[in-house]
């Protein structure tokens, strides 16, 4: 017989993981833009890469508390790796995809001790380093990385055998989003596994979290890991979609704008990267039409005024979609 | 050798003008502000409209400098820094990048994106040799200046009256109001000199480090390094470590060119793994 409060809690754990109409809509419409939208195919395209590349950052800071500014480490190292397995004749991209997101999440495992004990500050350093090492080490070996040309020659395969990258990016974006949508649902499931909620624990509080018996460094070392992984997967959609890598993709403003795409979309709740990304879309296009070689003096001010303001009174709109989407919760 | 240990001082005392004012408010008063470059940057800016726009000489223009970069430390701490110092480290992130962001594209439309030269008086731009060292006049006013600027702030800090109410705010704000300090006033008193610091030292810097809009996220890394390694006892540990990072950097460029910046950032990282919290924990707490 289990006791009335572990039967509640039960109750209460299910009725938060089950899934909302409002995501079934979300999906829907995602799938709608594929088949309605095709002239948009390159736009969306970018939009779901970054909504994963956020998605990845969420699982870190949403869920895991650690404060990342280099996330773009992992983007980049799994955007060159996807790149280079495809001139060396990995050419199925599914299999260069998974290769190139594992070999990142062993970076990520690696780095991962870095970043588990120390303050705020000096896990923004490490990572923020780690990032800049990488863009070095990546610009000072031009003979495999192609240094400042970016690498050129990267050519994947049809795929899963059938389907061409054609030029007006439809086959890259329906790719991008079968496989974000994959790593979404396992996301999904992680996030609301009895694991997941543990790692939400030691967000909360580490001292208590490791007082109740669960091992907190570990926790840290899984979720960043797995993160590596997805950020890993979201570069090597972007280098097989656009068959080009640049040093662009371990910039610090690709970790700093991320951090705003996030934060935009609202953290801990996997779908802020998504929705983050697409409006940042937006408003990155409608600024840089406006102006277009200062308008990241705009995403400043955003950024200023997100946090001056508060971001939940300036999110008006968004926060009340964003609430059905995380139901009751 | 010597020439290169030299530079490497220099190059570090400037370090540490620079970074005096962070390893204040954020080693001291705990604020992440990663926009520390950009007063750095506004100081070069203003000495190369004084300079070569305005033909101010030189010498007169760096005090410019520094006043110019304090007042707008200042404004920003009144209007919006104040807002930030209770917020939660995150949001100090996103904020401080944010005014990077609006620094650097504003710098670039204000005065285009290019690498800026600041016309220095012909004097400076001489050698000469002591003991066969071969020491650049420029350079050794940069020590001569930073180290002047280092001792005055050791002495403010450790020695006046000012000095301990700063010590007093930071330790404890409630108490220290209480004792009728004015708190407020302390820590806008220190966000200006740290920024008009910061903004000294990038009107004597931009020779050395080169000045374009993406000065401060380039620099953001050396200080934060200086802060971090430097710990918060008081001036002389960011002293130390500006000197040292100043020092195994131009060293490092120069023997091992192939790895360049690498082995700071390796240094780094060794460093916050050996004593990850240690560094920013003041001693006796």
């Amino acid at each position: 017989m289990k006791s009335g409060n572990i039967a509640a809690a039960e109750a209460a754990l299910r009725r938060v993981s089950a899934v909302k109409p409002a995501e079934i809509v979300f999906w829907l419409a995602a799938l709608a833009a594929f088949f309605l939208l095709p002239g948009e195919a390159l736009l969306f395209n970018e939009v779901v890469i970054t909504g994963l590349f956020a998605l990845s950052l969420d699982l870190v800071l949403g869920y895991g508390g650690i404060v990342s500014l280099g996330h773009a480490a992992f983007f980049g190292v799994g955007a060159y790796a996807a790149g280079l397995l495809t001139t060396i004749g990995v050419t199925d991209p599914l299999t260069g995809l998974i290769l190139a997101s594992l070999a990142t999440a062993v970076l990520g495992f690696l780095t991962s001790f870095l970043v588990l004990r120390g303050s705020d500050l000096t896990r923004i350093m490490v990572t923020l380093s780690v990032a800049v090492l990488l863009k070095e080490v990546a610009n000072r070996i031009p003979s495999i990385t192609g240094g400042a040309d970016g690498l050129q020659g990267v050519a994947p395969g049809p795929v899963m055998g059938v389907w061409e990258f054609d030029i007006f990016g439809q086959v890259g974006f329906g790719y991008s989003l079968a496989v974000t949508f994959v790593l979404f649902v396992i996301a999904r499931r992680f996030v609301f596994s009895p694991f997941g909620w543990s790692i939400r624990a030691v967000k909360e509080n580490q001292l208590r979290t490791s007082a109740i018996g669960i091992p907190v460094s570990r926790r840290l070392v899984v979720v960043y890991t797995i993160a590596a992984f997805y950020a890993a997967a979201a570069g090597a959609l972007l280098a097989q979609t656009t068959q080009f890598v640049s040093l662009d993709v371990l910039e610090f403003h690709r970790s700093a704008n991320l951090m705003l795409i996030l934060v935009i979309g609202g953290t801990g709740y996997l779908y802020g990267g998504l929705i983050g990304a697409l409006l940042f879309k937006f408003v990155q296009d409608a600024l840089a039409t406006a102006t277009p070689q200062y308008w990241e003096f705009w995403v400043g001010l955003i950024l200023v005024s997100l946090v001056m303001i508060g971001r939940e009174r300036i999110v008006g709109l968004p926060a009340s979609i964003l609430r059905r989407l995380r139901g009751a919760a | 050798m010597a020439t290169n240990l030299f530079d490497g001082l220099a190059y570090g005392m400037l370090l540490f003008v620079m970074a005096a004012g962070l390893s204040v408010t954020l080693g001291l008063m705990n604020l992440i502000n990663l926009a520390h470059g950009a007063f750095a940057m506004a100081g070069g800016y203003i000495t190369v409209i004084l300079v070569n726009r305005l033909g101010v000489p030189f010498f007169a223009a760096l005090p410019m400098s520094f006043i110019g970069a304090a007042v707008i430390g200042l404004g920003l701490e009144r209007t919006l820094y104040v807002h930030v110092y209770r917020k939660s480290h995150l949001e100090q992130v996103l904020f401080s990048i944010g005014l990077v962001f609006m620094a650097m594209t504003a710098v670039s439309y204000l005065a285009g994106s290019e690498q800026q030269f600041i016309k220095l008086p012909a004097f400076l731009a001489s050698r000469f040799d002591v003991l066969g060292v071969s020491i650049g006049a420029y350079r050794l006013l940069i020590i001569v200046v930073c180290g002047v600027l280092a001792a005055a702030l050791q002495f403010v800090v450790a020695r006046t009256r000012f000095g301990a109410q700063l010590r007093a705010a930071v330790d404890d704000p409630t108490v220290a109001r209480g004792l009728g300090i004015n708190v407020d006033l302390v820590f806008a008193a220190t966000f200006a000199v740290g920024s008009g610091l910061a903004g000294l030292g990038g009107a004597l810097g931009a020779e050395i480090l080169g000045l374009d809009p993406t000065f401060p996220v380039k620099y953001m890394v050396y200080f934060l390094i200086v802060v971090a390694v430097g710990g918060s006892a008081g001036m002389t540990g960011p002293l130390l470590a500006a000197v040292l990072l100043g020092m195994a950097d131009v060293a490092g460029k120069y023997y091992l060119p192939q790895f360049g910046a690498f082995i700071i950032y390796v240094l780094m990282i060794v460093v916050l793994l050996w004593r990850p919290q240690g560094l920013f924990v003041r001693a006796g707490r």
